[in-house]
């Protein structure tokens, strides 16, 4: 009897550390693809390489998820990146938002004040997540989350140079950003949404501070706007992708980013 | 060569130049010197920054994690280069007046001509390939030869551009060999890929002038900005890539193309050169959609500059 108890136990365990790591492998894909649709389309040419790094970062910290997944015998990482449907997805609805009207390679009129903002949001969330999780009890985990730790400060330094040079400057840039605003914090709601997780991470060592994750990033963003008088707009999300619930837009980016690959996934490219 | 310099002046400069000395930024030199390397480093800035679009079409496709982090490091090396480049292009129009928006503003306007090779469409996975492997294999041979140029911040820039394009090749060629080792579809792909860019690589060196030569080569190779013809340069090409292009088993798609060992060069079919004009004035098959995607975005993102410079 309690061997068959923590059977289960440990069967739960197992699909809790599976599902941290969806979260986190599908939210930097998302995030990654989109950065990445900006290249070559830049505000000025400097900006677009110093973007590019960051697209080149979030695209290989998925790898490195995925792979984790791969190594618990989940299947190959580039299966789990590319052709899994949009309802096993497990990104926030924040990274599959556009980057605004049009394609990347036709007509593109990107928001590039949504995209800093957006990226700032996810960076503060996920340097909070990640100081969780390199405590980790998963040590292949917590080594990774140090190593994208490093990373990630640069990221959201990077957003906040221009959202504070774009706010002062007042205006036009300080309108757009006002609007950026509102249109990420409808859309964030599940990036930090932990439920019904959260008792399993916290006790199975998966992700440490998983509970105190939401107020800890709520305070983050509320005082990095409070600088500036602002006060950020209600949450709200249309969806939940840690239960899968997408808008339209991730099934769009996942038609783009897999195209190539779904000609023959079981060919080497 | 102009004749409104002061003749000892132009004497001097010239004797520096024959001496193989290299020419700063800062230093004299005659008005004829400065509009060839306007023209030559301007038009090689624009051609790096327009030449990330056809790859960048892919950069999201990429088929693997690998593959889709290797091409965005490519695609920003690229971007890159032309950064590097407009800074030295930016140097040489600041006494005229100009800025990096005046040479942005003439290629929109068609005044400042990109390179012909990326007015070509990329319409799938196997052009990155290609274009990654061949056409920068290509620019890397006529990059190889400025790097003996006389214009010092020019060479200093390319030093480093032609050590990057040195990984790119490697990584177009890697594209490349996965698919010629793949499925036959894989295999076809990649065969028409091929056939779709060969013209433009034959195009890339421009036209054969060993029988007249343009006023601008001419004086390139008086200046030392360039040392080779366009010919010698196809040459070095088809001599380093057609072996392996062949090795891969993919056929270039002419017939004529032979080394004929008495004369010591490539045989091959010339290049509808009428056409090559029609390309580099702009009416290349993607010359159109590429500037408007270019000039769209580079609008698009007039308030954040305008919100940096007043920043300052």
């Amino acid at each position: 009897m309690a061997d068959a108890q923590s059977a289960v136990s440990e069967e739960k365990a197992q699909a809790a550390l599976q599902e941290l790591l969806w979260q986190l492998a599908d939210d930097d894909l998302l995030v990654g693809f989109r950065a990445s649709e900006w290249l070559g389309l830049g505000v000025h040419i400097e900006e677009d390489i110093a973007f590019a790094s960051i697209a080149q970062d979030e695209v290989g910290h998925a790898q490195r998820y995925y792979g984790l997944l791969e190594g618990l015998g989940l299947g190959r990482a580039d299966d789990l990146a590319h052709l899994r449907p949009p309802e096993s997805r497990r990104n926030s609805v924040l990274l599959e938002w556009p980057n605004g009207e049009g394609q990347y390679f036709e007509a593109p009129r990107y928001d590039w004040a949504f995209t800093l903002v957006r990226h700032h949001l996810y960076d503060v969330f996920e340097i909070i997540r990640l100081e969780g999780l390199v405590h980790s009890h998963y040590s292949p985990l917590a080594e990774t989350a140090a190593a994208i730790l490093g990373e990630k400060a640069y990221h959201r330094d990077h957003q906040e140079l221009w959202i504070d040079r774009l706010w002062r400057q007042g205006g036009e840039a300080r309108q757009r950003v006002e609007a950026a605003l509102a249109l990420a914090a409808g859309l964030a709601g599940d990036l930090a949404e932990t439920d019904p997780w959260t008792d399993l991470w916290e006790s199975s060592g998966w992700w440490p501070g998983a509970r105190a994750a939401r107020d800890r990033w709520h305070q983050a963003v509320t005082e990095f706007w409070a600088r500036y008088g602002v006060t950020v707009p209600p949450w709200g999300c249309p969806g939940n992708g840690r239960a899968g619930r997408h808008t339209p837009h991730l099934a769009q980016a996942l038609a783009v980013l897999s195209e190539v690959y779904r000609q023959d996934p079981t060919a080497g490219w | 060569m102009t004749t409104r310099e002061d003749p000892d002046r132009l004497e001097a400069f010239l004797a520096r130049i024959d001496r193989g000395e290299r020419i700063e930024a800062d230093d004299w030199m005659p008005d004829d010197y400065r509009q060839q390397l306007i023209r030559l480093i301007a038009m090689h800035a624009v051609s790096e920054i327009m030449g990330a679009l056809p790859e960048k079409e892919w950069v999201p496709k990429a088929p693997t994690l690998y593959r889709k982090l290797a091409i965005m490091a490519k695609v920003q090396d690229e971007i890159g280069h032309g950064q590097l480049l407009m800074r030295v292009a930016e140097d040489l129009v600041a006494p005229l007046g100009k800025t990096r928006e005046d040479l942005l503003d003439d290629l929109f306007s068609g005044r400042l001509k990109f390179h012909n090779v990326f007015h070509m469409p990329a319409p799938t996975w196997a052009d990155a390939g290609i274009i990654a492997w061949l056409v920068d294999g290509a620019a890397i041979i006529t990059q190889g030869m400025s790097l003996s140029s006389s214009y010092a911040p020019y060479v200093r820039a390319l030093q480093r551009i032609v050590e990057e394009e040195g990984f790119h090749i490697q990584h177009g060629e890697s594209i490349c060999m996965a698919l010629a080792e793949g499925s036959a579809s894989q295999r076809h792909s990649l065969q028409a890929a091929l056939e779709r860019w060969w013209p433009a690589l034959m195009m890339f060196f421009g036209p054969n002038e060993a029988d007249h030569p343009s006023s601008h080569q001419k004086a390139n190779l008086r200046y030392r900005i360039r040392t080779k013809t366009n010919e010698e340069l196809r040459q070095r090409f088809l001599t380093k890539y057609v072996p392996r292009i062949r090795s891969l088993g993919l056929v270039p798609p002419d017939p004529t193309l032979h080394y004929d060992a008495e004369q010591g060069r490539w045989i091959y079919q010339q290049p509808d050169w009428e056409w090559f004009r029609r390309i580099i004035n702009g009416q290349g098959p993607a010359s159109s959609a590429r500037l408007t995607l270019k000039r769209l975005t580079y609008e698009e993102g007039r308030w954040a500059r305008a919100a940096l410079a007043q920043g300052r």
